[in-house]
């Protein structure tokens, strides 16, 4: 089991949370709350080892087009490069204020 | 009013969004009337386990189980499910004290006077293994609250699947005022791989699902009467259910109370022959409104 | 817990304490009960025995089985309905069970039922003003243990070897955890809700009492007597609590080791009473 986090300078000031997925075998699940300030922090919890250049592809590439400035906390199970950018979508996609 | 009030197998209608395929939070979301869920420790408020980390398990933020209050078919009710998804639904100090604690509450508002009914959807392995003593003392809790809740109000057990209800929790699914299953859960103390390890495969082969959902599928369950009510995989069916069980209130007397009856039944019972397919429904359950309708 | 057929600490202890004072009567070969005096108290003893001959060839080593889950809960609600309109009879579980049964009729015939209906009834009992008590002289396994003591108002155990609480046999959590007997030994060392030994369980705060220094599989006449003072000292205390088991969280084991039950109690009932309606 790994931690990892990152952050990343976001502009725009989010005003939903979010919560999807579950941390079964091949999932993950993503909390996703407003950031205070204009830097989007990720917190990962994952149980597969050695995967940080991964995760940081995926999220490079999430924050590449996602302006929000969010905390993402993360549980994962596991979970391809795909699964975790469909549960990133879902995330900021769904949303209650 | 007997069992067969609560049944609706013979419902022809096609079949509408499945049950089965919702996670837990969304079969919550099903059963709550619009306008009145009030979520628990969420997954916001990370109330995760502390046993997990440390042995390199990744935790999950609501613990694998959600609690609301709400209302449902307009009954004010506590509202709660097992996440089958997250190591198999198993219960751990905080999920199964959650239950508990949802359930004590429950109990409390009632003999203050606003009575508030329980509907458990259980979808779990029964203890959490990694967590043991624990999981198998909140889960004494669990029966606890449930016994002390349902002297006043249903406690609803629902059985859908996939991975069904074991082990301590089968005691509590037992303990429910009344039990909905679909053919697709499983209802038993053991699971068969478990049976298969410590009797062998000859008591029970683990790999043989016919025979498996032959002795602990909802079917087998509801036709020895073991449970209430068999629905399809269909939220609405399952919605009308529970309304249902609602309505009618508490049974004249708890399935878990027949111990006359079950201890007549159970001598009656031919040892000899291993596919006993269970007892001949001789009783069931008769439900009616506490005060005598 | 293989080699077991005919011992029974439970047997053994359950004699002991009411030293032929009165009858012992067994309405199953494998469930005893004694309607005895502790003290200047009228209490019922109940413990769940071996029988190796038992038609429910699973249900042989002591486990709680179909006919002793239900034969418990007859003999538990015997009690509450003899006492209706009488002092309260403490009801004591003493406690070397095997865990459940594992067997296909036990699947069939509904061994979660069975097991539930001994749960409502020292449930109830314990609801409607009766001490229940249980006494852990051995094995307090998994769904025995949640059928036949864990709903005691105080759960007393002597401390010796061979006593032990847990919620499954060692070969099976290894099997579906998927982890080695090594690393399970290690985990039970370093997590205490996973090591079964008495000692260590009672680190979490359920128990009321450990009794200390007295043999298991012989207990001397003073061994008996320290537990009976202890059994009475418990009833005494379980009458003056309350009749749910919220005394279990506040020992100072618990406020030690089970923070987080307190944490989601004290989070979720703020949460409960400041919703709307």
């Amino acid at each position: 089991m790994e931690r990892l986090s990152f952050e990343y300078p976001s502009s725009q000031t989010v005003l939903h949370r979010a919560h999807v997925g579950v941390v079964g075998s091949g999932d993950l699940e993503v909390l996703l709350e407003p950031s205070p300030d204009h830097l989007s922090r990720v917190t990962v919890c994952t149980s597969a080892d050695g995967y940080s250049m991964t995760w940081k592809a995926v999220l490079d590439r999430f924050f590449l087009q996602y302006q929000g400035a969010v905390l993402l906390a993360i549980n994962d199970f596991g979970a391809t490069p795909g699964v975790v950018a469909l549960r990133l979508r879902e995330a900021v996609e769904t949303g209650t204020p | 009013m007997t069992k067969h009030a609560l049944v609706s197998t013979r419902d022809n209608t096609p079949l509408g969004q499945s049950f089965i395929e919702l996670r837990a939070r969304e079969r919550v979301h099903a059963l709550l009337d619009p306008g009145s869920r009030h979520e628990l420790l969420s997954p916001y408020d990370r109330v995760i386990s502390p046993w997990l980390l440390q042995q390199g398990i990744v935790a999950q933020f609501d613990d694998g189980v959600a609690v609301f209050r709400g209302k449902v078919a307009g009954h004010r009710a506590v509202v709660i499910a097992t996440e089958g998804a997250f190591l198999g639904g198993s219960i751990g100090e905080v999920s199964g004290t959650k239950i508990a604690c949802a359930l004590e509450l429950a109990c409390k508002d009632t003999q203050a006077g606003v009575p508030t009914a329980a509907v458990l959807i259980l979808d779990t392995g029964g203890v959490r293994l990694q967590e043991a003593n624990l999981g198998l003392a909140v889960i004494s809790e669990i029966h606890s609250a449930i016994v002390a809740l349902r002297r006043h109000v249903p406690v609803i057990g629902i059985v859908a699947g996939m991975v069904g209800c074991f082990g301590g929790m089968a005691l509590s699914a037992a303990l429910c005022s009344s039990l909905i299953m679909t053919r697709q859960g499983r209802l038993g103390m053991n699971g068969a791989e478990v049976i298969e390890q410590e009797a062998g495969i000859d008591e029970l082969d683990s790999a043989d699902r016919e025979l498996i959902w032959s002795i602990q599928g909802g079917e087998q369950r509801y036709s020895t009467n073991l449970v209430d009510a068999l629905v399809r995989d269909d939220v609405s069916e399952i919605k009308r259910t529970v309304a249902i069980a609602l309505e009618q209130g508490l049974p004249t007397e708890y399935r878990s109370d027949q111990v006359t009856n079950y201890l007549r039944l159970l001598r009656a019972v031919d040892t000899s022959e291993y596919l006993n397919a269970g007892y001949t429904p001789v009783s069931c359950v008769e439900y009616g409104a506490k005060n005598g309708q | 817990m293989d080699n077991k057929s005919n011992h029974s600490r439970a047997k053994t202890w359950l004699r002991a304490l009411v030293n032929d004072s009165c009858e012992i009567v067994a309405p199953l070969k494998s469930v005893l009960v004694c309607d005895a005096v502790l003290f200047d108290e009228h209490v019922r003893y109940l413990a769940v025995i071996p029988n190796p001959e038992n038609r429910f060839p699973r249900a042989r080593n002591g486990e709680v089985g179909l006919d002793e889950a239900w034969t418990l809960a007859e003999a538990v609600r015997e009690v509450v309905a003899d006492d209706e309109r009488q002092t309260k009879r403490a009801i004591i579980a003493v406690v070397d069970v095997n865990g459940q049964a594992y067997g296909r009729r036990e699947e069939s015939l509904g061994l979660f039922l069975a097991c539930a209906s001994a749960v409502a009834a020292y449930a109830t009992a314990r609801l409607s003003g009766h001490p229940v008590v249980s006494l852990i002289v051995g094995h307090a396994v998994s769904g025995g243990f949640l059928a036949h003591g864990y709903q005691a108002n105080r759960i007393l155990a002597i401390e010796a070897p061979e006593v032990l609480v847990h919620a499954m046999g060692k070969s099976a959590i290894a099997r579906v955890t998927r982890r080695d007997h090594d690393e399970l030994d290690k985990y039970s060392g370093e997590i205490i809700p996973m090591s079964g030994d008495i000692k260590v369980y009672a680190k979490l705060g359920t128990l009321h009492t450990l009794i200390t220094g007295v043999c298991g599989d012989s207990p001397s006449m003073a061994d008996v007597q320290r537990v009976r003072h202890e059994l009475k000292f418990a009833i005494a205390h379980a009458r003056a609590g309350s009749v749910d088991l919220s005394n279990r969280l506040e020992s100072p084991e618990a406020l030690e080791n089970r923070k987080a039950s307190l944490e989601v109690r004290r989070r979720l009932t703020n949460q409960w009473n400041s919703l709307p309606d």
